[in-house]
């Protein structure tokens, strides 16, 4: 177990060293940060001063453990437009992105799972076909093009159409509470309200997930001995479904949900980008667009850190749970 | 196939007397399921659409002189300033009428749609089948590689390397395959060690052939199946992808607009109200991508080496 750890640790390691490396190659080696930086009439001496400054006249390998120092100092160099640390600026967003994640992580799971686990009990009735037909558009319908369509219907359409139906704010975070110095939405009905249209936007994926995993589940749990048994004892439909079925679901939910948030915390960016969201989404894409490097950079080694930690974590707590990853890490 | 496969089942006397090769069996299963038909019918008249847009389209939206500006933001069913063509879909903020600025525009997402899945198969595939028939320490290598890139969310990895290499349809394809290929990697090896143990692959070896042909010439025919099913799949997500990076601004140029981009350029009028620039592209990007799912997730059951009867 021990071996393992530790052969899992250096590899996290490693991957964090590769993923520096093309971080930096792609980013600081491609273009001229200096013709960036100063105005194009500077002289040469000014310029070749500001190299000197930004230790651009090293070698590269002396100029990528420079960085790597930095990176690891936490210093990323100023955001270009907005002038702050580029971590900082990072770090102060990321409230809002886990937010987000996290209630569409509720939405998908309050909707999918009974969907799901009532098509797994009727298989057969149209409602069931209906959910998994729908579970099909859940996966296939572009992400960014719902959310717009979202906003068509709820921000434009309804409200103008008939009168004194609420207009849903497309855009921003509304009010938020401090807690614990971070600032959040949903304790606020205004911030449930802008809150609402993005949730629901990144909640359609992983909710048609959830549906078609609680209808395969549910379906290979029912003919097992233990639920005739159950109905052999003659309890509730109520009960056996309630506590008995519904138990063995939530392995595979829980474990999928897990291993998905990292996917959610990533197609953010483009949930935050149609709806204004003041996640780091909605930073990085900016950050790109308008050329603020520092802030690139920053996201990226932090988001790399965020998911070889994540991956790790996950690893671990399987090989906790699961003996034979275990026994198959040993052999090899 | 043991011999009762070989004898007619009472219950299909159609069936039966036909002579049954495999890929008529394929295709009958298919057309058993309606909605897997119906899949099939969009994804069709997609490429149709794509295939033909220099034929069928009422005007060329790459051509300035044929935008009238005066059209620009006209609804849907309009009829052009000078009487020529009515914009059933309406037109955008160029005057570009909607329904050619789709046709053109699903060409693009389309051919980079297939051309990254069909290059990322062929990578994936040499490094799965590779893998799967040397094993051992190559095999750990390649396959560590692979779950290392599949621990990463694709839209990241995408928006990574298009941050560094710059807009370009060129640029989508090298990211796209680049995301891609791990996942064929995976499902290639799969098949395959599967395949290994089997007795054609020992009698190949026994008659001495180069392990070359023994992989690519006997083993993977065999694989083929779940890579298809795969391949339609990941086609699906390919063009979805496409057209997420295009709306984020790092995908394609504007002057080659994909369906992606289109959506995007509708999103500044879709607060004044004028729905259609958004929502006719978004439309027809969802029929093709539901097209091909529909039609993949039949295809998956019928392909199924399970299901042979």
């Amino acid at each position: 177990m021990i071996v393992y750890i530790v052969r899992r640790l250096m590899q996290a390691a490693l991957v964090m060293v590769v993923m520096s490396i093309l971080v930096f190659v792609g980013i600081y080696l491609i273009g001229d940060p200096v013709l960036m930086m100063i105005s194009p009439d500077a002289s040469e001496l000014e310029r070749e001063a500001v190299r000197r400054a930004l230790h651009l006249d090293l070698p590269m390998w002396r100029q990528y453990l420079l960085f790597v120092n930095d990176a690891l100092h936490g210093n990323f160099g100023r955001s270009f437009l907005a002038g702050q640390p580029a971590m900082g600026l990072i770090f102060e967003r990321f409230p809002a992105t886990l937010e987000l994640a996290f209630a569409s992580l509720v939405m998908s799971l309050a909707i999918g799972l009974p969907m799901g686990v009532y098509a797994g009990l009727r298989p057969s009735t149209p409602g069931s076909k209906a959910i998994m037909t729908g579970s099909i558009l859940g996966f296939s319908l572009p992400n960014f093009w719902v959310g717009l369509m979202l906003i068509m219907v709820f921000a434009v359409m309804l409200p103008d159409l008939i009168p004194g139906w609420p207009r849903l704010p497309a855009s921003g975070r509304g009010a938020t509470v401090d807690v614990l110095g971070v600032p959040l939405s949903f304790l606020t009905l205004d911030g449930l309200r802008h809150l609402l249209l993005p949730a629901i936007t990144l909640s359609l994926y992983k909710g048609a997930l959830i549906v078609r995993l609680a209808r395969a589940t549910a379906r290979e749990v029912l003919p097992m001995d233990y639920v005739k048994f159950a109905r052999a004892k003659g309890l509730s439909e109520r009960r056996i479904v309630g506590v008995h079925v519904l138990k063995n679901i939530m392995i595979p939910i829980a474990t999928v949900s897990g291993l998905e948030f990292g996917q959610t915390v990533a197609f953010a960016v483009v949930t935050e980008t149609v709806f204004s969201w003041p996640g780091v989404g909605k930073l990085l894409i900016d950050s790109i667009l308008l050329l603020d490097r520092p802030v690139v950079v920053a996201y990226l080694v932090i988001i790399v850190f965020f998911f070889v930690v994540l991956n790790l974590v996950v690893d671990l707590l399987y090989s906790v749970l699961d003996p034979r990853v275990r026994l198959e890490s040993r052999a090899t | 196939m043991t011999d009762a496969a070989l004898e007619p089942a009472p219950l299909e006397p159609v069936v039966a007397a036909a002579p049954q090769t495999p890929l008529r069996r394929i295709v009958s299963d298919f057309c058993e399921n309606r909605l897997a038909v119906f899949g099939l019918v969009l994804v069709v008249l997609s490429i149709f659409v794509a295939a033909f847009a220099p034929l069928i389209s009422p005007q060329n939206p790459f051509d300035i002189a044929n935008l009238d500006l005066l059209d620009a933001k006209s609804p849907p069913g309009t009829v052009s300033g000078d009487g020529r063509i009515t914009y059933w879909l309406g037109t955008d903020g160029q005057a570009r009428d909607m329904m050619s600025a789709i046709f053109y525009g699903m060409r693009i997402s389309l051919f980079v749609g297939f051309v990254s899945v069909l290059a990322a198969l062929a990578i994936g595939v040499v490094v799965g089948l590779v893998a799967a028939y040397a094993g051992g320490r190559t095999d750990a290598f390649l396959m560590r590689f692979v779950d290392i890139m599949l621990s990463f969310p694709a839209i990241l990895v995408a928006l990574i390397l298009l941050s560094v290499l710059g807009k370009g349809i060129d640029k989508v394809l090298i990211a796209l395959i680049l995301v891609q290929w791990a996942y064929f990697a995976r499902a290639a090896r799969g098949a395959a060690l599967v395949e290994r143990n089997k007795e054609y692959v020992e009698a190949a070896t026994c008659l001495a052939l180069p392990p070359w042909r023994i992989v690519f010439r006997h083993m993977l025919p065999n694989c083929m199946p779940s890579l298809i099913v795969i391949a339609t799949i990941t086609l699906a997500r390919a063009i979805a992808l496409e057209a997420t990076l295009s709306f984020l601004g790092v995908g394609v140029p504007v002057t080659q607009p994909s369906l992606g981009m289109l959506i995007s350029n509708g999103f500044e009028f879709l607060l004044s109200g004028s729905y259609w620039i958004s929502f006719f592209p978004g439309v027809a990007l969802a029929i093709a991508i539901v097209g091909i799912n529909l039609a993949g997730d039949h295809l998956r059951d019928v392909l199924n080496p399970r299901n042979l009867r």
